[in-house]
């Protein structure tokens, strides 16, 4: 089997504009929905009352504990039959990525929060501010600040393990390369190009991520 | 006839700070055990004595950074730590606690300032969201303030640019900026570079020297204490060995145990 560049050229449009859009659609919408949810679930494990630092910790634990694929599988077969929910498959899959992820980005607020100094806290009560107003002003944007790398290292994850949705239909980068190479059994020049798209995107991403890192850190 | 500090309010009330048979316990470890002692309007206080002998404890417990084990501490007439309901005292819940701690300002050994923010925003923030000054208004009093402690020109910068002693200006223009009637000093030149301790010390002489505020300062700088304090409180143990005015207790102190401090420190 030898490289073939005629073919290569004749599937880059298609890979990378139908399979991009749904890969960029699948990143995005299970980022926005980690990072938000993610806080969510960090505040709620520091909530006065154990009914609901409880309940969430053993969530984050079940969903970290279980593979992604399962949890996917389970939303897009099980649930519509079971409650009657049905989604599309890319919403299912967003929704599914970004709950997953939402776990993890909720240890990582988590580590940020404790880590702000408790002269933050005492400062902000001399201070008077209402206690809204001291998360908003005083230590979320020091927590976020401080976690920033963490959560692009949880976008790249994201973005890595987004090709996991073909497994529940959705058509993406990997999705499409697959479904091209079968179309002549020659997968070669699809997989190759999706697996190169993966990189020129992660590497740059990682580079940055640690760069801020080392910014932050001086 | 007991008299109502309600019934009249021109009436000032005898006392700014009182303690009464306040006790707070970390655990096993009693850190003040049934201490009584109250503060006049106005008056400067200093807390002096060895380390974990509580004065710092009881400046945390009035900034309501922690909760008497027992007794009741009152601000200006009000319970702090506890408020009434009916015949029967409860401990005071978030509301009751903004009220009263309205009346109190505290600026710390480590500045605590935010570092999100510039110095501008840390002096404007509480009074913006808290006394519901306009933006304008908070930021020409913050210049002010700025100017009263000597950094007018650092407005917009960011305290981790700021030396220790400017930061910890910028910390008391913080405090003041929230017009509290007691302030309170934590050690706040202990983390000072020994070349900026004297800067701090000449500008809160100034500002305790204007005399409209009620002071309760902890520090182990003898001559501070001496320059700004009306009384000295010789603390041990979580309880007052002597109190008495600087000249008397620096000079002429009557226990041994404020002797053998006195000495211990002055030595260094």
């Amino acid at each position: 089997m030898t490289w073939d560049w005629g073919r290569a050229g004749e599937i880059a449009p298609e890979l990378f504009t139908t399979g991009l859009k749904v890969t960029a659609q699948a990143t995005l919408g299970a980022a926005v929905l980690a990072f938000l949810l993610g806080l969510v679930l960090a505040l709620a494990l520091r909530a006065p009352t154990r009914w609901v630092r409880l309940p969430v910790r053993v969530l984050i634990e079940l969903i970290r504990s279980t593979p992604l694929l399962a949890q996917l599988f389970i939303l897009y077969y099980v649930l519509p039959s079971a409650l009657g929910i049905t989604m599309g498959a890319l919403t299912t899959g967003i929704v599914g990525l970004g709950v997953h992820y939402a776990c993890y980005t909720a240890e990582v607020y988590r580590a940020g929060i404790d880590n702000v100094p408790k002269g933050q806290w005492e400062a902000a009560v001399a201070l008077n501010l209402p206690r809204l107003r001291v998360w908003t002003s005083v230590i979320l944007p020091q927590a976020v600040r401080k976690v920033l790398p963490a959560l692009g290292n949880n976008l790249i994850g994201i973005f890595k393990e987004s090709p996991q949705l073909a497994l529940i239909t959705v058509v993406d980068v990997l999705g499409l390369a697959r479904q091209l190479g079968s179309e002549d059994f020659r997968y070669l020049e699809p997989l190759t190009l999706a697996g190169l798209f993966f990189l020129v995107v992660a590497i740059p991403s990682s580079i940055l991520v640690r760069r801020l890192e080392r910014r932050l850190e001086s | 006839m007991k008299a109502d500090p309600k019934a009249d309010p021109t009436a000032e009330p005898q006392y700014m700070i009182r303690f009464d048979k306040v006790g707070k316990r970390y655990g096993d470890h009693q850190v003040l055990r049934d201490l009584d002692f109250t503060v006049r309007p106005r008056e400067r206080c200093t807390l002096i004595g060895p380390s974990g002998s509580g004065k710092t404890t009881i400046l945390r417990l009035l900034m309501t950074l922690e909760r008497v084990t027992s007794g009741t501490i009152e601000v200006d007439g009000e319970l702090l730590s506890h408020m009434r309901r009916g015949d029967r005292l409860v401990p005071a819940d978030e509301k009751h606690l903004r009220r009263v701690r309205r009346k109190v300002g505290m600026v710390f050994q480590q500045f605590n300032l935010f570092p999100n923010m510039n110095v501008l925003r840390n002096i404007t923030e509480a009074p913006v969201r808290v006394l519901g000054r306009s933006r304008e208004e908070a930021e020409q009093r913050a210049m002010e303030l700025l100017e009263m402690v000597g950094l007018s020109g650092k407005a917009d910068a960011h305290p981790g640019r700021l030396s220790g002693g400017q930061q910890q200006r910028v910390a008391i223009a913080r405090a003041l900026a929230m017009e509290p009637e007691i302030l309170l000093l934590d050690e706040v030149t202990s983390a000072l570079d020994p070349e900026l301790v004297a800067g701090v010390q000449s500008l809160l002489r100034d500002i305790a020297s204007e005399g409209n505020l009620t002071i309760l300062c902890v520090t182990h700088e003898m001559n501070f204490a001496r320059d700004i304090s009306d009384r000295v409180l010789m603390f041990d143990h979580g309880q007052i060995v002597e109190e008495g005015p600087p000249e008397k207790i620096f000079s002429d102190p009557v226990e041994q145990r404020t002797r053998d401090f006195l000495q211990a420190v002055l030595q260094t």
